[in-house]
């Protein structure tokens, strides 16, 4: 019996003390298992990569003649879907940080997390790394894909690079919003549900398929300047290049979009999973 | 940590409220250190509830609370860092293996890197998971997955466990093995406070019980102290025909109190000298030249006090016939030998 007290202090004492300096640790520790959940998930696995592939070569060959006519002049189709699909993607994909949280919190493990002496922010900032840490193969697969199918830098390397950080940072900040969703919700099934319709009027009330100019008037100050609508603009703009209805204004438009995103739904989102129940 | 006199555990009138309704309603009670509290309730007595509270999952609208001297609201992250808790449900990540996911505990509860893995190990060893250890969880039986939360429960040597509900769903012989690690960790100085709704388990665990119903700690003592309070002990004498347990009935009331039922003779006498009744009863019958056909004695379990103190029964307890009166009765043997130590 003396034996296990020893041993029970000593390792007490060999632990270093909890406290925020955790953050870092911990939330690599998250990441680490949610990157193990998603290569073992079928599921997740066919989602994050198939399915954006299928987008590519479908919106590209399905509706890409039908389209190009609606198109300001010298802009070929291709060039034009490719931004809208990958922030169709990963706005899609940060579903799934609201999904997974959700699944966390139905099978107890948020629970289990929540009476560890790990740092507070840490499920939150792992399940939003690793899904970080997703998109950013995600993005790369689509790349590859639409280089094969025809799509085209106008602009030059760094553009392309700093195209791609917008796409990622953008999907940063919509996982945050997600997670409110999953810490909000019952099960996987309700944020699935509940997530939907947001989704539905943040893609396809957007410039991410068509131009805004064939929408009806009163939907088109929305569609124009929702934060989709302005990513993807700034998305094409650094990669098709000056050309009309692109202006270099919306790229710092679309990154104070995506800063006030997450200032505003991250510390709601760590509130969310303080209390939950 | 200067030398502290009060107990491991000490809720004093917690309450909580979920919208207008008084989930907990004022429960007070205390856990010496190195004891085994069993909370006994039927299904939303508010058990749970009081669990999440001690383990600051929960925060109480009322009361306070510490675990080894520490506030359960006021310094929440250091009570997390000297308790361990199993939930009702298995929380452990179905697409991690069984050695993964203790040592992502491992890392979240920043033990040394170098020691994590051996720590890993030794808990899957213990708990008979060894075999299993690179398999992923979602391929356990539920026996191995309460087996290997239990373990994930235990990975920082929590001083304080909290375990709520940790046989529900398995089957006889995973309660068993369940039972064995616990009193194993008591024999090693942790404090424990379970949850249960069976009543053998709080029985054959709980050095104290603590009965709660509607939120509110209706009744507390040993198990042994519960049944001399509230249940009496009953000797039941059976009969070949009425005529024989007629008379019976009239000369057995010198014993304790008498109701026949047909054939059937039941004498109900103080609890605690149940075979000295039990004597006098064969003595009376003898000098009346009465034979009984049949003839025993029930001592008072936890079912009659909770019928007792609720008006109401407690929930049955699943599998009572595989499990048999024998198993817990070795088990109390057990704990008398453990206490006897």
């Amino acid at each position: 019996m003396s034996a296990v007290d020893t041993t029970t202090s000593a390792t007490a004492a060999r632990r270093a003390p909890s406290s925020r300096g955790h953050v870092v640790s911990d939330s690599i520790a998250i990441v680490w298992r949610n990157l193990i959940n998603i290569r073992r998930n079928p599921e997740l696995l066919v989602f994050a990569t198939v399915q954006p592939v299928i987008f590519v070569v479908m919106f590209r060959y399905v509706f890409g003649g039908a389209i190009q006519g609606s198109l300001p002049a010298g802009q070929t189709y291709i060039n034009y879907l490719m931004p809208g699909v990958f922030v169709q993607t990963i706005v899609f994909g940060a579903l799934t940080t609201g999904v997974g949280l959700a699944d966390d919190l139905n099978k107890g493990l948020i629970d289990r997390f929540r009476s560890l002496p790990m740092a507070r922010s840490a499920v939150l900032v792992g399940r939003t790394g690793a899904d970080l840490v997703r998109n950013f193969f995600v993005v790369m697969l689509m790349c590859v894909v639409g280089f094969i199918v025809g799509w085209t830098i106008g602009t030059d390397f760094a553009r392309f690079v700093a195209a791609f950080l917008v796409i990622l940072a953008f999907a940063y900040s919509m996982s945050w919003v997600f997670a409110i969703v999953g810490l909000s919700v019952k099960d996987a099934e309700t944020a699935q549900a509940v997530s939907f319709p947001i989704l539905a009027v943040l893609v396809f009330a957007s410039s991410a398929f068509v131009p805004v100019a064939t929408m009806p008037g009163w939907m088109q100050g929305w569609a124009r300047n929702q934060p989709v609508s302005v990513v993807i603009n700034a998305v094409r703009y650094l990669t098709i290049g000056p050309s009309p209805g692109l202006s270099a204004a919306s790229v710092p438009k679309a990154i104070a979009w995506i800063v006030a995103i997450i200032v505003v739904a991250a510390p709601i989102a760590v509130a969310r999973y303080r209390k939950a129940t | 940590m200067e030398t502290r006199s009060e107990p491991a555990i000490v809720a004093e009138g917690l309450v909580k409220c979920f919208g207008d309704v008084e989930a907990v309603r004022g429960v007070s009670f205390q856990v010496p250190e190195g004891k085994v509290l069993g909370l006994l309730g039927p299904n939303g007595a508010g058990k749970t509830t009081v669990v999440r509270m001690l383990t600051t999952l929960a925060r109480p609208d009322g009361g306070t609370a510490r675990v080894l001297g520490l506030d359960v609201r006021e310094q929440a992250q250091q009570v997390r860092d000297i308790i361990g808790l199993a939930g009702q449900y298995a929380a452990i990540d179905e697409n991690l293996t069984g050695r993964e996911n203790l040592r992502l505990v491992g890392k979240l509860t920043h033990l040394p890197q170098a020691e994590i893995g051996a720590r890993a190990d030794a808990l899957l060893e213990r708990f008979a998971l060894s075999h299993a250890a690179n398999r992923v969880a979602r391929t356990y039986s539920g026996g191995m997955r309460r087996r290997l939360d239990l373990a994930a429960a235990l990975v920082h040597e929590p001083p304080v466990l909290f375990l709520d509900e940790p046989t529900t769903g398995l089957d006889p012989q995973g309660r068993n093995g369940l039972w064995d690690v616990i009193e194993n960790l008591v024999e090693g100085g942790t404090t424990v406070l379970l949850t249960t709704q069976y009543l053998e388990e709080a029985d054959a665990l709980a050095d104290n019980i603590v009965v709660i119903d509607h939120g509110a700690v209706i009744a507390e003592g040993s198990a042994a102290d519960l049944k001399a309070r509230l249940g009496a002990t009953v000797i039941e004498v059976g009969f070949r025909d009425d005529a024989d347990a007629t008379t019976a009935a009239g000369l057995l009331a010198s014993v304790g109190g008498v109701d026949r039922e047909g054939k059937l003779v039941h004498v109900s006498v103080p609890s605690g000298n149940g075979a000295g009744s039990m004597f006098d009863t064969v003595r009376a019958l003898d000098d009346a030249h009465l034979e009984p056909a049949t003839l025993l004695l029930r001592e008072p379990t936890l079912d009659d006090v909770f019928l007792s103190l609720t008006g109401h029964a407690a929930e049955e307890a699943e599998g009572d016939d595989d499990d048999g009166d024998g198993a817990v009765k070795t088990r109390r043997s057990r704990r008398a030998r453990r206490q006897a130590k």
